[in-house]
């Protein structure tokens, strides 16, 4: 959830800059002065804290990555330059461990968007008892994703669980890779349809009902109303969905933790950190493993926000009404 | 093209407001329409059920001779222009327009050809590549018109197209919306609640209130003959004055003065049945300065002497304003006008008058002046019904 917060902030960033860039040869005044200093001001405390908390731990995992720092042996501590990544990059079970997230992020980023807009447009289409439908459907939201993924397993377990009866006698489907990484999928689905929906529905709300009218008089069926005219006007709104989901599905952890702690090669490149970080103790080769992830993680952020400057979220907002 | 029939439709919306009730219009091939009235009066409702995007609760509607109640908006082939314009903002002029085209699967040559064609009636054609959020209220306006314009429908919708736009605007698109309706000859049904457009544009003039249809005709038949206080009061700028007054022994008693009733209006309120008070209706051009009257023009109506309040000199003719002792005429149509002007909320004391008389009139303001008017021009109606009961016509 921290990263997702501060992706959104670094976004809305990205837009203010460019927002003030034109401005800024601007000759200010000494009453914009003053205004301006009062306004770095103001936001300072905020931002040191934020530099601090994120900014620190960053730098010193970079650090960390560098060095052969196993906590099993403290006394063969040195620095090693780049040859932690070297080790990681050269791993097959990292690459297995990254081939699943990627998995996992696809193709549960694809069905929440799929399944997170049925949800939106049934939200934002009931007229009677709306409240009593946005709540039930984000019930799967509030809940703890540890505590969900614990009925899950049980709900899996062979012999006493009530979805594993289904399957029949003797399957242990937890324990066989292709059926388990569904099983995470279909976890991370559940829980995170109903974000989706809010998220899209919000995007939905920018639709102007006259625009659907427009259409439907120009001859456009639902499918192509739906297609033509809802899509891409909340083309912005699906743009953060998605950015929000795949970065928050490619740090998968909890429900992998619970329901396989990773075997079978079902881990994930979180889970790969953590066993070297946690369990394995070795520092050097964790903290490696999560600068790769940053980076990652940054590379799909990048990537969604230049989508965003061709989306224009901004541009066409004056034609809407 | 073809035809509207509007046969005892109502729509009574799923919470249970009745929005429209027993609406009978039948609008002829080409002819050019308007819905007229105060705001929340059915005016959209009726034009959107006509569109198909509202549901008829009641009633028949046909379009053509066929029944279309059940037909989706896009099986009508009629076109709708928004308000709010309702332009695609990820599309470009040109894709706008082509829009409908597109979707009735019309071959690229006859969609550019026909969205150039309109582009061209619309003058728009230098927009063509741009998108609508870098256009101008009018430049969308027209593309809005263009969308409409380009698939040749049966029939044009306009709900309020014009009322986004500031008003040397409009004065100029309300001009160019009805030669482009006369060029065409499209059937069109145009929502205002702007008596002005509504007296200007349309062949006829549907008056509604309250989702009822008060009366239906053409601008000038309306503006002459209404058929109630309602529709009196409405069609007209500025509005006819109304006072309270009595009918005793064949003459009209007011606070304006005691008019001997003219023939012809005697012989109207016997098959009217009168009641004895009434409410008295005189529009603004049938008074006069008297001191520009001979003696024989005189004799054939009443005057009063009144002191000028507001004087404003159009140079044709001027406006000059009185306020009158008394007490106002009360009825609820009455209300419900001063009501939708926001006029209801002015404090006044007494009984506003607003006459217009020749510019050779040498009244001046804050001096008292005598006024005269036309016996025979005067409108009575019976305040509990709204009821006019000098209606001649019909
Ligand atoms: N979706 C709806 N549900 C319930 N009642 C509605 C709905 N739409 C309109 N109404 C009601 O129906 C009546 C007529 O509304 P309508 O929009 O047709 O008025 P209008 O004449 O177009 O007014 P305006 O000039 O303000 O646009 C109003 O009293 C309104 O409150
Ligand atoms: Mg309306």
């Amino acid at each position: 959830m921290s990263m997702q917060s501060d992706m959104s902030q670094s976004v809305i960033g990205a837009d203010a800059v460019k927002r003030s860039g034109g401005r800024g040869k601007v000759v200010l005044s000494e009453g914009k002065k003053a205004e301006r200093k009062l306004g770095l001001m103001l936001i300072a405390p905020a931002a040191i804290v934020m530099v601090a908390v994120t900014g620190w731990p960053i730098i010193y995992s970079v650090w960390l990555s560098l060095q052969r720092f196993d906590l099993r042996f403290p006394e063969k501590q040195a620095f090693v330059g780049l040859e932690n990544y070297g080790t990681v990059l050269s791993n097959g079970y990292w690459w297995t461990a990254f081939g699943v997230t990627s998995l996992i992020t696809v193709v549960s980023v694809v069905f929440e968007l799929v399944l997170g807009m049925g949800l939106a447009l049934i939200m934002h289409r009931t007229l009677v008892g709306r409240g009593l439908v946005r709540t039930v459907a984000l019930i799967p939201y509030g809940i703890v994703t540890v505590v969900a993924a614990f009925s899950w397993r049980y709900a899996w377990t062979d012999g006493t669980g009530y979805l594993a009866s289904l399957f029949g006698q003797d399957q242990a489907l937890l324990t066989q890779r292709v059926p388990a990484l569904a099983i995470i999928i279909l976890a991370e689905v559940w829980k995170t349809v109903p974000f989706m929906a809010l998220l899209l529905m919000a995007g939905l709300a920018l639709v102007p009902e006259d625009l659907l009218k427009a259409a439907a008089m120009d001859g456009a069926n639902g499918w192509q109303r739906f297609t033509k005219v809802m899509i891409p006007v909340m083309k912005p709104a699906i743009l953060v969905a998605l950015l929000f989901r795949t970065l928050d599905a490619f740090r998968i952890f909890d429900n992998i933790f619970i329901l396989t702690s990773g075997a079978q090669n079902t881990s994930s490149v979180s889970m790969q950190t953590y066993n070297n970080l946690i369990k394995g103790l070795n520092l050097g080769i964790g903290a490696t493993m999560a600068v790769l992830i940053f980076i990652t993680v940054a590379i799909i952020a990048f990537v969604f926000v230049k989508l965003f400057g061709t989306a224009a979220p901004g541009s066409d907002q004056e034609g809407r009404r | 093209m073809a035809e509207i029939v509007l046969d005892k439709v109502t729509k009574r919306y799923p919470d249970g407001a009745l929005a429209v009730s027993d609406v009978d219009i039948e609008i002829a091939d080409g002819e050019f329409i308007i819905l007229v009235g105060p705001s929340g009066c059915g005016k959209s409702t009726t034009l959107n059920m006509i569109a198909g995007l509202e549901d008829i609760t009641s009633g028949e509607l046909r379009i053509g001779g066929n029944r279309v109640n059940e037909r989706a908006p896009k099986d009508r082939d009629i076109a709708m222009v928004f308000q709010s314009y309702a332009l695609y903002p990820h599309m470009t002029v040109r894709e706008n327009m082509a829009f409908p085209l597109r979707l009735a699967k019309v071959d690229n040559a006859t969609v550019e050809r026909k969205v150039n064609d309109a582009a061209e009636i619309l003058d728009l054609t230098q927009h063509l590549d741009r998108r609508p959020a870098n256009l101008s209220g009018g430049q969308r306006q027209r593309v809005a018109m263009g969308r409409a314009i380009v698939r040749s429908p049966k029939a044009f919708l306009m709900d309020e197209p014009l009322s986004n736009l500031d008003a040397k605007l409009r004065v100029q698109m309300r001009t160019s919306v009805s030669r482009l309706q006369k060029q065409l000859g499209t059937t069109m049904v145009y929502v205002t609640h702007d008596q002005v457009e509504a007296m200007t544009l349309g062949d006829r003039v549907v008056v509604m209130r309250g989702g009822v249809v008060q009366q239906i005709g053409a601008p000038q038949y309306l503006y002459d003959h209404p058929s109630n206080l309602f529709v009196a009061g409405f069609i007209g700028s500025p509005s006819m004055n109304f006072l309270p007054a009595t009918l005793e022994d064949g003459t009209l008693r007011s606070s304006l003065a005691e008019l001997p009733l003219t023939d012809r209006i005697r012989k109207l309120l016997e098959s009217a049945d009168a009641p004895r008070e009434v409410i008295m209706g005189v529009r603004p051009e049938h008074f006069e300065d008297a001191a520009l009257l001979d003696d024989a023009s005189r004799a054939r109506g009443a005057t009063f002497t009144g002191q000028v309040d507001v004087l404003e000199s159009m140079g044709s003719d001027k406006y000059a304003y009185f306020t009158l002792s008394g007490e106002q005429a009360t009825s609820a149509e009455l209300a419900e006008l001063a009501a939708d002007v926001g006029s209801a909320d002015v404090p006044t004391s007494g009984i506003q008058l607003v006459t217009r008389i020749s510019a050779a009139s040498p009244a001046r303001l804050g001096q008292s002046a005598e006024i005269w008017f036309d016996a025979d021009k005067v409108q009575l109606f019976d305040p509990s019904s709204g009821r006019n009961l000098t209606f001649a016509g019909e």
